[in-house]
């Protein structure tokens, strides 16, 4: 029990990331997280907006269950594998979070964008909306995000994944090294 | 019983996500920064076991649990979206420290304000909708 509520070495979760995109193959579906959100639109109706949406979205339910399961982990995980604690990140790290107001004695993830009481600061949920949106944006154009290119494609040796997944770590460098001294 | 299955799946994918720190912002921000191998070891492992399942399929043609052939469609052949796509949900990734399995995990581990940034994704994946004849491809 004292294992299972520790943090997972990398291996271990590693190993069991190949192993949820197996099981899926083997079910005769593909690991894909983002395509829910495609999935959602087409079920509010934005197949009357574009053609983008019109499809039979019935048969990406299977996903849908697997979005109702992951939430479900992670109430699960969050209360009773864990204690919500900061992860042990490492000092450098660490002694950066101060440049941009990100206490060092934190939670999960930082209280200071993802708590109620900060909804209240314009900048921080201009922070979530923004970022929100190019998630959601980015990994329609890519055509998958981190489950689809980096895991599943990758693991098919498919150039157009190795392309996105450049393309993911540009977006993030310059996000962390250029825009975030201007952002916090 | 097929849909429990499925849910099943998502429920140990959550507890992977998020006990694999993959879900913390604080994770996503130390590996943009390289000041940890955590998250590339997530990766490399996840990517070499996963060469391995997908070459195993391939090598003895295993078939699904209900008997059919495992086929993986490729994907199209371009540069420009996924460079493009790619940078732009990178730019999303690393400024709110989850990507789209994340997002679904925080939000049942109770950081409501997430459920924003579910929101915005959605409409994120709209725009794109709206406007992708228009993109270059």
């Amino acid at each position: 029990m004292e294992l299972i509520s520790q943090p997972w070495p990398w291996y271990v979760s590693g190993f069991l990331i190949a192993f949820t995109m197996l099981i899926l193959l083997l079910m005769g579906k593909k690991f894909g997280m983002s395509s829910n959100l495609r999935t959602f639109c087409a079920a509010c109706g934005a197949g009357k907006a574009s053609d983008f949406f019109r499809f039979n979205w019935r048969n990406d339910i299977w996903n849908l269950l697997i979005v109702v399961g992951a939430m479900l982990g992670g109430y699960f995980a969050s209360h009773y594998l864990s204690n919500g604690e900061m992860p042990l990140i490492s000092e450098a790290t660490v002694a950066s979070l101060q440049d941009l107001n990100i206490s060092a004695n934190n939670q999960y993830v930082p209280v200071e964008l993802f708590s109620l009481e900060s909804l209240s600061n314009i900048k921080t949920l201009a922070i979530l909306i923004i970022g929100g949106i190019l998630v959601g944006f980015g990994a329609r154009y890519a055509g998958g995000c981190t489950s689809g290119h980096a895991i599943s494609g990758l693991s098919n040796l498919q150039l157009p994944s190795l392309i996105a997944v450049v393309g993911f770590f540009i977006g993030g460098l310059i996000m962390v090294h250029l825009l975030y001294p201007l952002i916090f | 019983m097929k849909k429990l299955a499925f849910i099943i799946v998502g429920f140990c994918f959550g507890i992977i996500m998020y006990k694999s720190e993959a879900a913390s912002w604080f994770r996503i921000y130390e590996m943009f920064r390289f000041e940890s191998f955590h998250m590339y070891g997530i990766m490399g492992t996840a990517l070499a076991f996963g060469i391995l399942f997908v070459n195993l399929i391939k090598r003895f043609n295993i078939k699904t649990f209900s008997g059919e052939a495992i086929t993986i469609a490729p994907k199209e052949k371009s540069i420009t979206r996924y460079l493009a796509g790619g940078i732009i949900f990178g730019l999303g990734w690393a400024l709110v420290g989850a990507c789209p399995g994340p997002i679904f995990v925080l939000i049942g581990a109770g950081y409501l304000p997430v459920i924003i940034v579910f929101l915005a994704a959605v409409f994120g994946t709209f725009l794109y909708g709206l406007v992708r004849s228009k993109l270059p491809h």
